[in-house]
């Protein structure tokens, strides 16, 4: 520690930085050169991604839904996708790049990234023509619907944290204990998660 | 729903037979072994343990649990993801003691399946902003410092299915994305400082090399404060679930960060925006709007037995309660336990040792009277902080946030020792 040289581990060549170092954050930087349409997308998405995420993005079963939700992240059950909670169109392209499609992560190009990418904001109504081509020139100028809402952790404020006092120990609270839910009754426990002696 | 009442009551029929049989068949095979006046055969026979030499030495290289131990294993639930390769299996709390996790039984959480790498072909990059960007080798880095702590590691989502109301029936499936093990290796410090930190260095990048290659931003002031990369845990190797051969160990932050097969780390002067801190890790209010780098793990306690795995089958008579509290902030300085729903509260007893940002063991052994209880436990810790109610939480946050859940758990013990997970007004 403190600064302390132990001359262990060998340089990094400008290669190896290039294989493993594919990052792109929301300012751009990282973004290799390329680009990508719509349309291009739209045939890739068909034949690479749509099996588990739907033909429009809507998934397939409990795959993830890409698409859609705008408007609803105040509801009872808000739909968290892309378009409506996203806040960088970096991190689509970097996650596509880095772990897409899941069973083969690493195989598609930085142009098919590209082209997935215009079409993911087509399949959310962030761009409306199919002729659209995004770019590491055009990227920087797309943004997200939800970039504006999110917030820095300030879980300390909340009451229970904020106004720390000694705890209640004795009749704190009046009456009987009432049930107002069982996880038995639901029943989604596995069957096998009973007692086991 | 309603189509499912005959089947959830059905269901519950079959679980409470099959718990009561289980304690209904122990005490059955004692009291008929007093009844017969010469004493149980148990201790009256020979038995073959006894009669018969056993395995010798070398059979069980490896060793493992007692054959009778078998139930004692990881589960899944699996409504609760698409698949198994990006999924979790939790850790079965209401069969441990103590506040060490055995390796084997630690929960696990992977977004690309367990990745197999040899150690000899594995490498740890550093790149960004620092003065010489270097590749290290296994064997390099274990020529650095070490050290060993003990530090839990609980999922941001731990107790997340909880949020709308009781719904899993099981300490294991409420509490069980958690463990405590002593993790070797260096300190992150050591490895930046051979880099040479630029000043302009705000933030790393940590990098995994799994199919999901699973990234992280974490403040630099937390890496230089007690982050290890780690190559051991409990003694011996990483387990390749925990990242084999090397993993990051963010003490007392959501276990999302603790980047398992840890094969770059990247210097910036910003955080990186990446899927496991935007879509993923962050935590949505009422409002809309969505609390992110939300690091630190809550203080928090529950009692691991009696629990719906574990009911009280010794009928009435002295009961020994046990469980397990934590905290991100620090050290555990006290835990309450009430059996009457919150009513009334007794201190309980912290045993074995109290480690900053580790599990910690508290017992509360009380006379039961076979009438129904309300078990509740209720976590302190160093820096003050209170473990707050679920109503406390869901007053400011509603039932939406998935993560960072460290409500008070609540148990319900029927007058037949049944236990079951409810909530409470």
């Amino acid at each position: 520690g403190d600064g302390v040289v132990l001359k262990l581990g060998r340089t990094a060549t400008e290669d190896e930085i290039a294989a493993w170092d594919i990052d792109v954050r929301p300012d751009g930087v990282g973004l290799p050169v390329g680009h990508g349409t719509v349309s291009q997308g739209e045939q890739i998405f068909d034949e690479k991604c749509a099996s588990c995420h739907g033909d429009f993005g809507e998934a397939v079963g409990r795959w993830p839904v890409l698409a859609g939700g705008q408007g609803t992240l105040q509801n009872d059950r808000p739909e968290k996708t892309i378009g409506s909670y996203w806040p960088y169109l970096s991190t689509v392209y970097d996650y596509v790049r880095r772990a897409m499609p899941f069973t083969n992560p690493r195989s598609l190009s930085n142009d098919e990234v590209y082209a997935l990418t215009a079409y993911v904001l087509y399949l959310n109504d962030v761009v409306q023509d199919d002729t659209f081509e995004l770019s590491n020139e055009n990227f920087t100028a797309v943004r997200l619907p939800n970039e504006a809402n999110f917030t820095q952790d300030d879980r300390l404020s909340e009451p229970h944290y904020a106004n720390r006092r000694d705890p209640c120990m004795s009749s704190c609270v009046p009456g009987k204990a009432q049930i107002t839910t069982h996880a038995a009754v639901l029943d989604v426990t596995p069957e096998d998660a009973g007692t086991d002696d | 729903m309603t189509d499912r009442t005959e089947s959830q009551a059905s269901s519950r029929r079959q679980f409470l037979k099959s718990s009561l049989l289980g304690g209904v068949a122990i005490a059955g095979a004692a009291a008929s072994g007093r009844a017969a006046a010469a004493g149980e055969p148990l201790i009256t026979e020979v038995q073959e343990w006894n009669q018969y030499p056993g395995e010798g030495v070398g059979t069980r290289p490896y060793g493992q649990p007692s054959q009778f131990e078998q139930h004692v294993v990881r589960k899944t639930v699996p409504w609760l993801t698409a698949d198994a390769i990006s999924s979790v299996s939790f850790t079965p709390l209401h069969e441990l003691d103590g506040i060490i996790t055995p390796s084997g039984l630690c929960f696990e959480r992977h977004h690309g399946g367990i990745a197999e790498i040899n150690s000899t072909d594995h490498r740890l990059m550093i790149n960004g902003l620092v003065e010489k960007q270097l590749v290290f080798t296994m064997a390099d880095l274990k020529r650095f410092p070490r050290e060993n702590r003990v530090y839990f590691l609980e999922c941001a989502a731990n107790s997340g299915m909880e949020w709308r109301g009781a719904q899993l029936n099981g300490v294991q499936f409420t509490h069980g994305m958690l463990h405590c093990v002593m993790h070797t290796g260096v300190r992150l410090k050591h490895l930046l400082d051979e880099a040479g930190l630029r000043t302009s260095g705000k933030w790393i990048l940590a990098e995994g090399a799994d199919a999901s290659a699973m990234t992280r931003s974490i403040p630099i002031e937390k890496a230089l404060d007690d982050c290890i990369v780690a190559f051991a845990m409990n003694g011996e190797a990483l387990r390749p679930e925990q990242g084999y051969p090397l993993r990051l160990v963010v003490p007392g932050w959501e276990g999302n960060m603790w980047v398992k097969w840890l094969r770059r780390l990247e210097v910036g002067d910003q955080p990186w925006q990446q899927r496991e801190e935007t879509s993923k890790y962050t935590d949505l209010l009422p409002n809309g709007k969505a609390r992110r780098f939300t690091f630190s793990m809550d203080v928090k306690s529950v009692i691991t037995n009696p629990s719906p795995q574990s009911p009280i089958t010794h009928g009435k008579g002295h009961t020994v309660l046990t469980g397990l509290a934590w905290s991100g902030a620090g050290a555990i300085s006290r835990v309450d336990i009430s059996i009457d729903g919150g009513r009334n509260w007794k201190t309980a007893r912290l045993d074995g040792p109290s480690f900053s940002k580790a599990l910690h063991r508290f017992y509360h052994e009380f006379d039961w009277d076979g009438s129904e209880l309300f078990l509740q436990s209720r976590a302190m810790d160093d820096q003050g902080f209170i473990q707050p109610t679920k109503d406390e939480l869901r007053s400011v946050r509603g039932a939406n946030s998935i993560y960072h859940n460290n409500g008070i758990q609540t148990w319900h013990v029927g007058k037949d020792g049944v236990v079951e997970n409810v909530e409470i007004s």
